[in-house]
């Protein structure tokens, strides 16, 4: 179904990551420690700036491409491949997307360089319910003083600007909500404590602190009021990417699980020729590839310009789903071995790929946005 | 659910709890983090009899069924999955295979110093390349007249840095398949004897879990364990026991998981209420509970089955099969009722979720419960 340039795109980042990202996925795990080694070879390579035009020092692609680098990096890698989710779809969209000429020339060029943007909407007690953000932001004359914490940043650590939202109304009644660039250096930033997670384990994931952060007023992001659909939109987006994650986590533990089914002996005989094998084997591969094309359709479609919201969350819904029950499925085709942490990598992504039926919209908010598409339009296919 | 147990069963079941609850579950965290199994905690279920939980009471145990000891199990299962299975080793397996093969002397031996958890068990049957092909097993115990010469490898030994006693499958017969399997005894510290860097493990990392190497290790004659060549037979009605435990272990791990889910919704507010509020998360619960005791009454049937001496081969692969799929069902919810805080250390479900994948793995892996069932079924 692909053309012939998405295929060689893709055997170009295969090869590019089983040659650069896999030798140290075990080891970031492990040590539970960011991937700095892959920053320059994965900036060289463009995946820092995928969507990026070349005016801004880009080497965009389509969302297509995009999602396959985003698929293939997870396969080997799943701390990359959501470094790399996060940093384009939800750090680096949004500036395009909603931001001045001021704000992209600012900002763009040094994400395609490779030096990370975040995207903080959740707080502690904001997480599906994205519209109870409690940070605030005060307009005085010369800017905004921010005040407040979000958690779950991916690459919070790393990144030189975050996209954060925070209410902007002095009333706690009135939810309108406002984006902002906000950059690290500034006083009252502050990077908070580094989760300790069941997986992704290499991704850079702490908490943000504003206190009295004064942004200026050119660091507003698109107008005042519009935070809050700024990020559902930009979401609908993240979603595929981490529907491709899911995807590349599935398909690594089945790459896995094949070829580890088809050399262990027991009772005589590979273990692949034993039906109940087989037919894991089988489940698992039809299953993926549906959640593929589920996913390189919702990117299609966006990049055709045309509405994807529901189709991100099915995607992202089925493929995390999938994927999960794949990564189950190879671990116990492995059996035990499967569940020492190495020499085989399915414990480790059947750890990560939990991740992705959580963030960025849990299933169940998935299942929310999708039920709410089809009874607003009555529209069944 | 508890009407398998005895009033008196059902005090010790209790007791077993507050120990859980008290001693075993505030350091939990800090033994996964570690993958240590702290001896006062060893020392502590040892003053209560743990050690000898079924092992007869002439040898020094308390001398329970396996019923009561199961309902014990899934007390300390549900605190820490980790410290569970180093018990659930120890008795259901070491203990009980000498208990219900080994000759007087041997019982008289072992049985009491490893009832008072002086000496704990490890039982060795796994080899890197014999798992649920347990017949192919490669390692040897050679007849040197008055002693045996083991050698060979075995893996995933549990409780093997602190063992006193390992139970080791050996073939007496290479030519033979199963018929060729003889059990013995070996003592810690035994020449040739060699113990492994501990495993690094996705869960239970509480537990010890080790490849030990027997190299020429001199084994006596009267540390065979039953008859010549009945090693397999004795693995696999021992088997039995291992995974009704197994099936225990998995149900506290569940049912641990369902509470932190439970007391999470009630608390955790979006969108103005709580999220129990949310029929997505209330069908999860009801779910999660109703699993959880049909689990527990197929694991009760196997465990009485066995206490009567009747056959419970099918009853316990069942017990196994269900608990071990329903334990990672009920995780996996309990994760996704938490959201992202269900994905960090902070909250247990972290652990459960990692804790109960192994229930599908070891004492057999789900294909082989379903094999088991399936000849059953087919035999009659």
């Amino acid at each position: 179904m692909l053309e012939k340039r998405h295929q060689e795109y893709r055997e170009k980042i295969r090869a590019f990551c089983l040659e650069k990202i896999e030798p140290l996925a075990a080891t970031l795990d492990e040590e539970q420690r960011f991937h700095d080694e892959h920053m320059k070879p994965l900036t060289e390579m463009g995946l820092f700036s995928c969507l990026i035009p070349e005016e801004y020092g880009g080497q965009p692609v389509d969302t297509l491409s995009y999602i396959i680098a985003v698929e293939e990096a997870s396969r080997v890698c799943g701390s990359t491949g959501i470094t790399l989710a996060a940093h384009n779809s939800l750090g680096c969209f949004p500036i395009l997307e909603f931001g001045t000429e001021e704000q992209r020339k600012k900002y763009l060029p040094r994400a395609a360089k490779g030096e990370l943007i975040a995207f903080g909407l959740s707080e502690p007690d904001a997480g599906s319910d994205a519209g109870g953000t409690r940070t605030v932001a005060i307009k005085g004359n010369d800017g905004w003083v921010m005040n407040g914490s979000k958690c779950w940043i991916t690459s919070a650590t790393k990144a030189f600007a975050t996209i954060a939202t925070a209410r902007t109304s002095e009333d706690p009644a009135d939810r309108t909500i406002t984006s902002f660039i906000l950059e690290k250096d500034w006083s009252g930033y502050a990077v908070g404590k580094k989760e300790n997670k069941l997986g992704l384990r290499g991704s850079d994931t702490a908490f943000l602190h504003f206190d009295d952060l004064k942004v200026p007023l050119e660091n507003q992001l698109g107008e005042v009021g519009e935070g809050f659909k700024q990020a559902l939109i930009t979401l609908d987006g993240g979603r595929i990417s981490i529907g491709a994650m899911a995807l590349g986590l599935g398909q690594g533990a089945l790459d896995v699980a094949l070829k580890y089914a088809s050399e262990r002996v027991q009772f005589g005989k590979p273990i692949s020729y034993n039906q109940a094998i087989q037919h894991r084997l089988a489940d698992m591969a039809t299953e993926i590839q549906a959640a593929r094309l589920m996913i390189y359709e919702a990117a299609i479609l966006k990049d055709a310009g045309a509405p994807f919201s529901r189709q991100s969350a099915m995607c992202k819904l089925y493929a995390s789903e999938v994927a999960t029950r794949a990564a189950a499925s190879a671990l116990t085709v492995l059996g035990s071995i499967g569940y020492l942490t190495g020499p085989y990598p399915v414990e480790r992504m059947w750890r990560d790929v939990k991740l992705c039926e959580i963030g960025e919209g849990t299933s169940e908010i998935q299942r929310l946005v999708i039920a709410r598409d089809l009874l607003k339009t009555m529209r069944t296919v | 659910m508890d009407f398998y147990l005895t009033e008196d069963e059902l005090e010790l079941k209790q007791m077993a709890r507050e120990l859980a609850d008290k001693r075993i579950y505030p350091r939990a965290l800090e033994m996964d983090e570690e993958g240590i199994t702290p001896q006062d905690l060893i020392d502590e279920c040892a003053e209560l009899g743990y050690f000898g939980f079924t092992v007869p009471e002439e040898y020094g145990g308390l001398g329970m069924s396996a019923t009561a000891f199961m309902g014990v199990l899934e007390e300390i299962c549900a605190a820490c999955a980790g410290f569970g299975i180093m018990l659930s080793v120890h008795n259901s397996l070491t203990c009980e295979i000498l208990k219900l093969y080994g000759s007087e002397e041997l019982k008289k031996k072992y049985l009491p110093v490893m009832a008072t958890g002086e000496k704990i068990g490890a039982y060795c049957i796994t080899e890197p390349d014999a798992g649920t092909d347990v017949a192919s097993i490669k390692c040897t115990a050679v007849d040197k007249g008055d002693h045996y010469v083991l050698n060979g490898t075995k893996t995933f030994v549990t409780n093997a840095c602190f063992a006193g006693v390992f139970i080791v499958f050996a073939k007496t017969d290479p030519e033979a398949k199963h018929k060729g399997i003889s059990t013995l005894v070996v003592d810690a510290g035994s020449e040739g004897l060699s113990i492994g860097q501990p495993e690094k493990k996705c869960g239970i990392k509480a537990s010890d879990t080790r490849e030990i190497n027997l190299n020429d290790v001199k084994v006596p004659k009267e540390n065979l364990i039953g008859n010549l060549g009945d090693g397999f037979k004795m693995c696999v009605g021992i088997l039995n026991s291992g995974r009704i435990g197994v099936s225990f272990q998995a149900i506290g791990i569940a049912r641990a998981a369902l509470n932190e889910a439970i007391k999470y919704s009630k608390e955790r507010v979006q969108f103005g209420q709580a999220i129990c509020n949310f029929q997505a998360i209330q069908w999860k619960l009801a779910e999660m509970a109703t699993r959880i005791d049909a689990g527990r009454l197929l694991a009760y049937r196997a465990a009485q089955l066995k206490d009567q001496g009747k056959p419970c081969h099918r009853e316990s692969s069942m017990a196994k099969l269900f608990c071990s799929q329903m334990a990672n069902y009920v995780c996996n919810e309990a994760v996704q009722t938490h959201g992202g805080y269900g994905y960090i250390k902070e909250y247990p479900v972290e652990r459960y979720f990692r804790d109960a994948r192994v229930t599908e793995l070891y004492e057999g892996t789900s294909e082989a419960q379903r094999m088991v069932i399936a000849r059953d079924l087919l035999r009659e």
